[in-house]
C-alpha cells in the first residue's frame, strides 16, 4: 500500500492471455500475474487485470466501481458499438439490470427447478446406460455435449429444430468478450446466421408453455419486466445456458478421469455430488475472464485505474491463488470449494447455476452408479475460446460397476 | 480523487456479517428518526435495489421490518426511517428510546418484495412513513429519465420525514398534510388514463385500500403495494447459541452465538456448499427437519418463510434451542 493515500502505477507487462499459447495453457500466465502484484496493466490491450482471489472478489461485488453496462469483454461501449444488442442481464448496472435479474433469478432458482430434478435424473440414466454400452467413447461429445442439448433446451421450451445451432452460437458469443483475433474472425463467418436463429427462437410463439422461456413472457404479461425486454432474456438463457455448462460438464469428467482416487471416493459417498461439481468449477474455471470498466477513478491496492479503462478479471487465477486455498492445483473432494468465483459473486454471479448444479449432478451420480472406473484412452484436445477453457475432445475408458 | 475500492473479499465469511452497528440516529420529522447502519468493520453491506426491507432484530429480542432508503451506490451503509409507533408493541419505541449510535443490531435481508419493475410513467403515492422505500424508487425513476409524479400526505407537515429531500423536485411532488388539506384524494390525483404507468403506493390500510378500490380493473402488475405491518412478523430472534441435529449423519453440532451455522458445520467437519454467504444466492440452502428457522435470508418469499421447510445455512438461524437438519 502506498503510505500517502495517492495511488500509482501499477506495475506493466507485455503479455497477451489471449494468444494461442496462453488459451490452450494458461496457469503460467495466471501464476506470473498474481505474482507481479495485485493489479498489473496489460500493455498490448491497455487494460488492468487483476488475477488474485481477494482482488477479483472485490472487483465482482463492487458494481458501483466497476461497471458491466460499458461491456464485459474487451471492446468498451464507451466507444464502440457492440456485435448484438447488449445484454440486458451481463452487460447493463443497476437500475437497468434489476427487473430482468430478478425475474430470470425467480425462474432458475433452486425451489423453481426442483420439478426438473427427476426427469432429469431420469434423462441422465438414460444416456449414460446407452453411452456406457461401448467401453470407450468420447466424453465431450458423447456426454458433456450430449446431456445439457438433451435437458436444457426441453426445459427452456425450445422446438426440436437447429438445436445444434446453440453451441456454435454460445462459442462465438465468449469468444467475441476477447479482443478481434482469428478464433473471433472464424466465428463470425456464421454469425449472422447462427444470430438470425437464436434471436428467432427468443419469440413467444416459438417457445413451449411452462418453460423457462414462456415464464420470461408471463413474467412480461405481469409486469415485471417490459414485452420488449423479454425475447432478450431469454436469448440470455441461449447464450449462457449452454457452452458454460458443456465445459464443466467435461471439467468435472476430466478431472475424475485424471484423479482415480477422487472417483472412488465419489462412488464411496454420492452427497459428494454437489461438492464435486463446484470444485470442478473452480479447478478448471469453465469461464475464465470477464472484464468490468473503472467508473471513476479508482485505487485498487493503491494501484490507479484511472476512470473508462478496462479491468480484466482472472477468475481462473483467482481460483487457483494460492494466498487463498491450500494446494489450489489440487482437485480434492476433501476441499471446500465453496467461494470460488468461477460462476462470479455479486449482482452478476451466473443466474444458472442452480440448473448447472442440477444437470451435473444428473449426469456424475448417474455415471457413478454405472461405472467402477472411468480413465483416459489418449490425449484430451483443448478447444480455443477467447474466455472459456474448453475441452474439444476427451477419450476415455471405462469399467462398468 | 481516486476511489479506494477496498478489499473485504473474506469479510461475509466473518460471524459478524448479519450484525450491524447504527453509525448514526437524527431526528427525521416529529415522531420519526432515521438511522444509519454499517459494518463495524466499514465493509460493504448486501446489495439492495428499490423496494427492499430489512428484519432488524433489536437487542431486546423484539424484529421490525423497515424500508431502506438510502443511496444503494452507498454500499456500506443502510439508511431507515422509524416511526415511534404510539399504539404498537413497543418495537418502535426501543428505537427511540432506547437506540443509540454505536449499539448493535442483528439484521436480515434485504429482501424485496416491492420491486420497481420498469415503466412509461410512475405514479407514486405515500401515506407517512410509507415514504421511505419510494424515495430510492424517485432517485431511480429520475435515473432512468422515466417520467413520475409522487402524492404524499400525512399528519402534520412537521410530522412529514424527507420533505426537505423531496423539495427539490418542484411541482412533481405534491405534499398534503391532513390539517391542511385533508385526506389524500387520489382520484382525483391520478389521471384518468393510467395506459404504461406504474402505480406504486406504500402507506396505512386506509389509503392502500382507497387506491386499491380505485385501481380495481387496470391490467396486472399496474398497482403495486407494500403495506406497513407494525406487528411482528414472524419469529426472529438475536444470536444466541443452539444445536443442530444433523439426521443423516446422526451428529449434533452446537453454533455458538459467534458463529454462522454455516462455518459451525464448517468447523465440525462438513461441508455444506455455499458461495455469496450472505443469503442471497441460494446454493446453501438445506432442508430443515425440525425446529423453527430464523429467516435472515434475501430468498424465501413470506409463505416459504412460513413453511420452515428449507433455510440458508450461511445467514440464518434457529428460533429455538434446537433444528434439526438433513445432513
Ligand atoms: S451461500 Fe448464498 S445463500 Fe447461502
Amino acid at each position: 500500500m502506498n503510505p500517502t493515500g495517492t495511488p500509482s502505477a501499477p506495475v506493466s507487462l507485455d503479455l497477451d492471455p489471449f494468444a494461442p499459447e496462453a488459451l490452450q495453457d494458461p496457469l503460467p500466465m495466471q501464476a506470473a500475474l498474481r505474482d507481479a502484484g495485485p493489479v498489473v496493466h496489460l500493455e498490448r490491450y491497455d487494460v488492468y487485470a487483476l488475477a488474485r482471489y481477494e482482488h477479483v472478489h472485490t472487483a465482482l461485488t463492487d458494481w458501483q466501481s466497476l461497471q458491466s453496462g460499458a461491456g464485459v469483454g474487451l471492446a468498451n461501449f464507451r466507444y464502440e458499438e457492440p456485435w448484438r444488442p447488449p445484454s440486458l442481464l451481463l452487460e447493463a448496472d443497476p437500475p437497468l439490470h434489476d427487473a430482468p435479474r430478478a425475474v430470470l433469478s425467480g425462474i432458475l432458482g433452486p425451489r423453481s427447478l426442483r420439478r426438473l430434478r427427476e426427469t432429469w435424473s431420469a434423462n441422465a440414466e438414460e444416456l449414460v446406460d446407452q453411452v456406457t454400452a461401448e467401453p470407450s467413447f468420447d466424453a465431450v461429445t458423447a456426454l458433456a455435449q450430449a446431456f445439457p442439448l438433451r435437458v436444457f433446451p426441453d426445459a427452456v421450451g425450445l422446438g426440436r429444430d437447429g438445436r445444434e445451432n446453440l453451441l456454435p452460437y454460445g462459442d462465438h458469443a465468449f469468444n467475441a468478450f476477447g479482443p478481434p483475433n482469428d478464433l473471433v474472425a472464424k466465428g463470425a463467418l456464421r454469425v449472422a446466421e447462427l444470430s438470425a436463429w437464436v434471436n428467432a427462437q427468443c419469440a413467444r410463439d416459438k417457445l413451449t408453455p411452462g418453460g423457462f422461456g414462456a415464464r420470461i413472457w408471463d413474467a412480461a404479461d405481469a409486469g415485471d419486466i417490459t414485452h420488449a425486454q423479454a425475447p432478450l432474456i431469454v436469448r440470455s438463457l441461449l447464450t449462457a445456458g449452454v457452452d458454460t455448462t458443456v465445459h464443466a460438464l467435461a471439467a468435472m469428467i476430466y478431472a475424475f478421469a485424471a484423479h482415480p482416487a477422487q472417483w472412488e471416493r465419489l462412488r464411496g459417498d454420492p452427497g459428494l455430488a454437489r461438492i464435486a461439481f463446484d470444485e470442478a468449477v473452480r479447478w478448471e474455471s469453465p469461464v475464465q475472464t470477464f472484464f468490468r470498466t473503472a467508473t471513476g477513478d479508482l485505487s485498487i491496492a493503491g494501484s490507479l485505474v484511472p476512470d473508462g479503462k478496462k479491468v480484466l478479471m482472472f477468475l481462473g487465477a483467482a481460483n487457483r491463488d494460492p494466498r487463498r486455498w491450500t494446494a489450489p492445483d489440487a482437485f480434492d473432494l476433501a476441499r471446500d470449494p465453496s467461494a470460488h468465483v468461477g460462476f462470479g459473486m455479486g449482482i452478476h454471479q451466473c443466474v444458472g447455476q442452480h440448473v448447472a448444479r442440477l444437470e451435473a449432478e444428473a449426469l456424475v451420480t448417474a455415471l457413478a452408479r454405472r461405472v467402477r472406473r472411468i480413465g483416459l484412452a489418449g490425449e484430451p484436445v483443448r478447444h480455443l475460446n477467447n474466455t472459456l477453457r474448453a475441452w474439444s475432445s476427451m477419450p476415455v475408458r471405462i469399467e462398468l460397476a | 480523487m481516486a476511489t479506494e475500492t477496498s478489499a473485504t473479499a473474506r469479510g461475509a465469511d466473518s460471524a459478524s456479517a448479519v450484525e450491524l452497528r447504527v453509525a448514526s440516529k437524527s431526528p427525521a420529522a416529529d415522531g420519526v428518526v432515521a438511522l444509519t447502519l454499517a459494518r463495524a468493520d466499514g465493509g460493504r453491506l448486501p446489495d439492495w435495489a428499490p423496494g427492499a426491507h430489512i428484519d432488524l432484530v433489536l437487542p431486546n429480542g423484539m424484529t421490525r421490518q423497515y424500508s431502506l432508503c438510502g443511496d444503494r451506490w452507498d454500499a456500506r451503509a443502510y439508511r431507515i426511517g422509524v416511526l415511534r409507533e404510539p399504539d404498537g408493541r413497543g418495537g418502535s419505541a426501543f428505537v427511540h428510546d432506547e437506540l443509540d449510535a454505536g449499539d448493535v443490531v442483528a439484521v436480515g435481508g434485504p429482501r424485496n418484495n416491492f420491486r420497481l419493475a420498469p415503466a412509461e410513467r410512475y405514479l407514486f403515492i405515500a401515506g407517512g412513513i410509507g415514504i421511505t422505500p419510494l424515495l430510492p424508487m424517485i432517485v431511480q425513476a429520475d435515473m432512468l429519465g422515466v417520467e413520475w409524479r409522487l402524492l404524499y400526505g400525512g399528519r402534520t407537515r412537521s410530522s412529514m420525514a424527507f420533505l426537505d429531500e423531496l423539495a427539490v423536485h418542484g411541482d412533481r411532488v405534491t405534499i398534503v398534510p391532513q390539517d391542511e388539506g385533508g385526506v389524500l384524494d387520489v382520484a382525483a390525483w391520478l389521471p384518468e388514463d393510467l395506459d404504461g404507468a406504474k402505480v406504486y403506493c406504500c402507506g396505512p390500510k386506509g389509503l392502500l385500500d382507497a387506491v386499491e378500490a380505485h385501481c380495481a380493473g387496470l391490467p396486472a402488475g399496474t398497482l403495486r403495494t407494500e403495506r406497513f405491518l407494525a406487528a411482528d412478523t414472524g419469529p426472529r430472534t438475536g444470536d444466541h447459541a443452539f444445536d443442530v441435529e444433523l439426521r443423516r449423519s446422526g451428529r449434533t453440532v452446537t453454533v455458538g452465538p459467534d458463529r454462522s451455522l454455516l462455518q459451525a458445520l464448517g468447523e465440525a467437519g462438513l461441508h455444506v456448499l455455499s458461495s455469496c454467504r450472505q443469503g442471497v444466492c441460494g446454493t446453501c440452502e438445506t432442508t430443515v427437519l425440525d425446529g423453527v428457522p430464523d429467516h435472515r435470508d434475501s430468498l424465501l418469499d413470506d409463505a416459504e418463510r412460513a413453511a420452515g421447510d428449507c433455510m440458508f445455512v450461511c445467514v440464518s438461524r434457529s428460533v429455538g434451542p434446537r433444528l434439526v437438519l438433513d445432513l
